[in-house]
This record gives C-alpha cells, structure tokens and sequence, in this order.
C-alpha cells in the first residue's frame, strides 16, 4: 500500500513537472529520488549489518541463524556463551612427539603393487605414512602419479624376497644419508610412528639391530613377522645391502620375512626386544580385535607356537603404546587413525606411564596411590 | 534553476522517504516471520575450553564432584552378549551403573522390571531409578545394550550445566512436530527432567502405560511425548565444531559414510573428538572401542584438561 501511495505522490509530481514546461526538471527530479533512494539504501545496509554482528553468538554453528527470537519460558537459562573454537586439538602439546620426529628420523617403505595402488596404498598414505620422515612406495612398476617406485620385478607372493632386496637397495642408494631408521610395511599395515620413535630413541642407528614382531623358529635368535613391519638401524641397513654384494645372504626365498631373518643372523644384526616396559608386545601380525578378544584365534592356531616370547590374548596382548597392526583393510585405516590421533577420553589419567621406571614394583605403588586418592576423594563426598 | 534544484531536492527527499518505507515493512514482515516461525531445533554445545581453564582449581575440584552419572542400561535375556560386553567395559566408568532387565538372570545382577514391553521398561527404570537416586546423582544416561559410551566426554559435555535445569540431550530426531532423542545415542536427563517426568507418568491421559492410542509409537518418542508435557524438550548436542557427539551409528559405519561422501577428509569429516556414544557396536567391538578409546594413544601428545578423571580400580582394559 505505501507503495502504491508513494508510487501516487511520484505521479503527482510528475504531472506538476510534466505542465511545467522544464523536462529538465523532471529528469532532476527523477535523479533526486534515485540518488536519495540508494543513499538510504547503503545506510540502512551498513545499520543493519551492525546489529547482525552485535547479535549474541549463543549458539555459533547453528544453521537456523538467530535465537534471539526464542523466549518461551521453557528456555534453559544459565547456558553458557559459547564461542566458536578453531579446533579440537587447541589444548594438545605435542611438543615432544615434535622432538622426536627431528630426533629419531624414520624412513617407511611401503611394500605394493600396481593393482593395489587405489585399493589399498591410497588409504596408507591418507593416513599414517604422513608421519614418516620420508614414505616410499614400492612397487613392480613405476607410477609417477602416485608416486611410487618401481622396482622392475614381477608381482606375486613369491617375489616378496626379491622386491624386498631390492627395495632396501633402493633406499640405500638414495636415502641412506636422509634416515637413521628404516621401516618395511605392506600396504595393509598400520604404523603409529610416535610410538615407533619411543622405541628406537633408547638405543643408536649406529647399532646393528632391527625390530619387529619377533618370531621363534627356523632362526636362532628369531626373525621379525613381515606383516607386522620391522625396522632396521641405519648400520644394519648397510651390512644387508653389502650382504648380497658379497653373497653372504642368498636372494632367492619363497618366505620373504625369515629369509630376511636368516640374513639378520649371518650379518650379525641383533633381533631386537619390541616389548614396551612392561613386557606389552608391540608390533601386531593381525588387527586390533584379533588380539584383544580371547578364544578369537584358535589354540591350533600357528601363531601360537610362533610367538617368540609366551604370546597373550586379552588386554594383555598388546601395549598402549602399540607400533603396528596388520591384515588392516580400508574402513579399518581410518577406524584406528580415529582412535588413535583424534578421539580420547577428556581428563582421563593413563593407567601405564612410560616414562616411570620399569620397575613392575613401582607401577603397583603408583596404582596404590591412585587408588588412596579416589578413596580420600570418596570418604570426603560422603 | 532554482525549480531545478527544489524539484532535486524533493526527489531526494522522496526517494529517502520512499526507501525507509520499504525497509521498514521489510523489518516488521521478517521479525513477524522470525516470531510466527515455530522454532525447530534446539541445539547444545559443549564448554568452551578457555572458559573451563580460567576456572580456579577449587572450582574445577566443585564441578567435578558435582557431575555424577548414573547410568541405566535396558537389557533383555537375549542381550547377553552385549551386556555381558556393556559390564566388562564403558559401564565401569560411571558412577553408578544398573542394568535394568525385562527378567532377572542367574549370571548377572539386574533390576528387574518384568515386561519386555520398551516403553514399559523405560518408564518402570526412571521411575525406580528417580526414587532410588534422586537424593544422589544429578544426571541420568540411558543407554541401550550395542550402545558404548565415553563417560569421561559425557561429564565433559556437562561441565558447566546446572542440573537443576530441564536437560534432556542426546541425538535428536524430527518426527512431524515432534522432536525426539534417539534412543540408540543414549539419553541424558538431568535430575529436574527427571523429576518432571516422575510427575508426569503419573498422569495416565498424558502419559499413558500403553503408548500411543491408535499404534505403538516407539520408546524414545513416547519419552520425548511425556517429557514435553512437563516442558521439557530434546536438545541436539554437538561439539565446537558442530559435529554431533552422540552418534546412533558405530565408528565402523560412519567411516565408511564418509569415505563415499567425503573421500578426500575421511577421518575429519567422520566423528567428533569428543564423542560420547556409538551405537551398534558388537560385544567384539566394545573391547576394541575399550583399548582403542582408554589406552592405545600416540606417544608425546599431552593435554591441558580441565578435570582429571582416575581409571576404576580393579579393571583391566583401560
């Protein structure tokens, strides 16, 4: 209706101009108008936008807009104003996990093959092969795309040996200089690399040692599980590659894991004890469940009498501070990055402290106190 | 010229008044819109951690006394699996947690509430769980047997929520004009929500035994029915980032969502950091979430938390 009215008083004026003879007038006045049309406008505009900004921001993410229009007396009153907050991880330190990364250089390789490319190393390297120092991925056939390596073999179980040679030759070719520790995965692996730099902090790249999940027969002092990963020194590195110059080790084997191992023991390369500090195992040949729920692997199971040190089923199984898991598909890549870098209980006080002693007594004694302060806690509510 | 300029001047003035006129109506019609517009979801967040930390230690030690949780899981016999899972693991971390049963059982402790009508087993285990424990706790989380809960995030969520205001939080679900919290999520009320609710099941025309008149409506929408007419209403909770943090779907399940929906930002358009709940876990599954969520952890991250939460004595798996 005011437009209408105003549209009324317009014409009028209009008319007026129109017997008047000046056109001038008339176009003067239109141009009045449209000039004080848009200066009013821009100045509400900007009165506008003033208020929005000034809006309370009870509730920033939400999608509705305001709430200022909500009074029923239902409302809840005493919430909080919330502000937005960049990000969950604003409280995180991890300055030490930062140490170590620059103390503790790990180069991954990751064992692959063309076909598994988009299937299976896509996921890896979504995930946790950032966290390397350097990643390398291996493959029969170069893809400059992805990249990956190519390592001018065939594909199949039983060229595992021959890849895994000459995937240790590449890198001592041309990163040997970039690392002081060297990781082998497949591309169905999962490596936590802070809890792998934990480990190796305590011992030098310049020891002839290397790392897995140690295994028991065939090999006097063991052999690491290929699935599981293992991690050679920067010195243990050397002697396998020189092993083959010099035909120490052979390069033929259908069983790529303790081939390798067999060659560990010739060159004088120590099996090293993955255990944390409290006898916990750490690198994993299966998945998470497989080891956690009792009776999941059947007692006739092989691993059972592979199993270097006595193997346990049950929380017992595996360390906090776990370094691997395998036989991990696509889903379960994300699934275990989730647990492990994302979700956590707010406040929640650890039950294993790595950084206490390794003495068994002093855990207990720590679990001791802990217990008396929830009792104090309990005694002083009631 | 001076015609010139007056007629200038009027069109001006014209144009000004014009302008406000249409601006003005603009306003009346949007605060009209806004006002008849029924409002539809409510949502909650979580605290803002700098407020939390600039609260002195004496009251972080207060608020932390203050967040009790009991918890109610509604088993049936046939649920053994998950409930025996449910006991040996997340229910440990509540303060006070019961298994309410459709039956008693010979291998567990249970409240009994003999039926196995849902609706009629949700209404007998607040009523009991008000009577018993309406002096002792200030929240109550309902959950169902393949729910796993993270109690230590849920009290989090609660920090600087007074109880003694009607909260009734999980994941809520629009139902036409109702808006429910889905059981699958987990249910939290506080303990004025649940006095509401005592009084109104009492009433058999508001809140009646059988559920709904024509057909059966399910529990959680007839909780949500009852609740708001004792004006209570659901609230949708989510962390800073607007995710939600009661998730009726399991980590598994949202994984895979977002690896077709989102495959470039799986993991960060997944879950929240601060989740509470997922829901359709296998027994399996919740001693996997149990090392996943308490123990397994990257070495060298620390956190400057608000609270400080002990693990249970006696336990094994966290």
């Amino acid at each position: 209706m005011p437009l209408a009215w105003g549209q009324a008083v317009s014409m009028c004026h209009l008319q007026e101009m129109a017997s008047s003879k000046s056109l001038m007038n008339l176009l003067t006045f239109t141009f009045g108008s449209a000039i004080g049309f848009f200066v009013c406008y821009l100045l509400f505009s900007i009165i506008l936008e003033e208020q929005v900004k000034i809006q309370p921001h009870v509730l920033h993410n939400d999608p509705h807009g305001q709430h200022s229009a909500d009074t029923d007396n239902n409302q809840l009153q005493g919430q909080m104003n919330f502000n937005a907050d960049a990000g969950q991880h604003k409280d995180e330190d991890k300055n030490i996990a930062e140490g170590l990364y620059h103390k503790v250089k790990i180069l991954c390789w990751v064992m692959t093959g063309p076909q598994n490319l988009e299937k299976k190393a896509k996921h890896v390297k979504a995930t946790w092969a950032q966290r390397c120092n350097k990643v390398l991925f291996m493959s029969s056939e170069e893809n400059k795309d992805f990249p990956a390596v190519g390592l001018e073999t065939k594909e199949g179980r039983d060229q595992l040996y021959w890849k895994t040679i000459k995937a240790f030759q590449y890198v001592y070719d041309h990163y040997f200089d970039d690392a002081d520790w060297f990781m082998k995965a497949d591309d169905d692996t999962y490596v936590i690399l802070d809890n792998l730099r934990w480990l190796l902090s305590k011992y030098s790249p310049d020891q002839p040692i290397y790392f897995g999940r140690r295994f028991k027969p065939y090999v006097k002092q063991g052999y690491m599980s290929g699935g599981a990963g293992y991690v050679l020194s920067k010195e243990a590195l050397k002697r396998f590659v020189a092993a083959f110059k010099t035909n120490k080790c052979t390069h033929s084997s259908s069983i790529e894991d303790l081939a390798l191992g067999k060659c560990m023991e010739i060159i004088n390369v120590e099996a090293g004890d993955s255990r944390d500090t409290s006898g916990r195992e750490t690198f994993h040949p299966f998945v998470p469940e497989h080891h956690l729920i009792r009776g999941y692997l059947p007692k006739t199971f092989w691993y059972w009498n592979y199993n270097y040190y006595p193997a346990v089923e049950g929380p017992g199984c595996c360390s906090d501070l776990a370094v691997s898991f395998h036989y991990v598909d696509s889903v379960t890549m994300y699934h275990l990055e989730y647990l492990i870098y994302h979700l956590r209980p707010y406040g929640y006080l650890y039950r294993y402290n790595p950084d206490s002693s390794k003495n068994p007594e002093e855990q207990s004694k720590n679990e001791a106190l802990e217990n008396d302060q929830k009792l104090k806690q309990k005694s002083s509510e009631s | 010229m001076i015609s010139e300029s007056s007629s200038f001047i009027k069109g001006v003035v014209l144009g000004g008044v014009f302008c406000m006129l249409v601006t003005l109506l603009g306003h009346i019609k949007v605060g009209h819109g806004t006002k008849a517009h029924h409002h539809e979801h409510h949502h909650i967040q979580a605290p803002n951690k700098e407020d939390v930390l600039n609260l002195s230690e004496g009251e972080r030690v207060e608020l932390s006394k203050n967040i009790n949780v009991y918890c109610i899981i509604l088993v049936k016999p046939k649920d053994l699996g998950h409930w025996a899972a449910a006991r040996e693991t997340w229910s440990k971390h509540c303060d006070k947690a019961e298994f309410y049963s459709s039956e008693k059982v010979k291998v567990f402790d249970s409240v009994a509430v003999n039926t196995n009508d849902m609706w009629a087993m949700m209404r007998k285990a607040y009523k009991i769980a008000y009577e018993r424990y309406k002096d002792e706790f200030s929240w109550f989380f309902l959950a169902y047997p393949t729910t796993f809960a993270i109690i230590e995030n849920l009290k989090y969520f609660l920090l600087k929520k007074d109880p003694s205001q009607p909260f009734y939080i999980g994941h809520t679900v629009k139902s036409g004009d109702l808006e429910y919290v889905d059981g699958e999520g987990g249910i939290v009320l506080s303990i004025e929500s649940l006095r509401r609710l005592s009084r109104v099941l009492e009433d058999p025309d508001k809140c009646p035994e059988q559920g709904g008149m024509i057909w059966k409506l399910a529990e959680d929408k007839q909780l949500a029915i009852c609740l708001k007419y004792g004006g209570v209403f659901a609230e949708n909770a989510e962390d800073s980032e607007g995710k939600d943090v009661f998730n009726t779907k399991s980590v598994g399940a949202l994984i895979k969502e977002a690896m077709s929906t989102h495959p470039q930002q799986v993991v960060d358009g997944c879950c929240s950091d601060m989740a509470i709940t997922f829901s359709g876990l296998a027994p399996n599954h919740m001693h996997v979430m149990m090392y996943g969520v308490y123990r397994l952890r990257p070495y060298g991250h620390s956190y400057r938390d608000a609270l400080v939460f002990l693990p249970p004595p006696g336990s094994d798996n966290d």
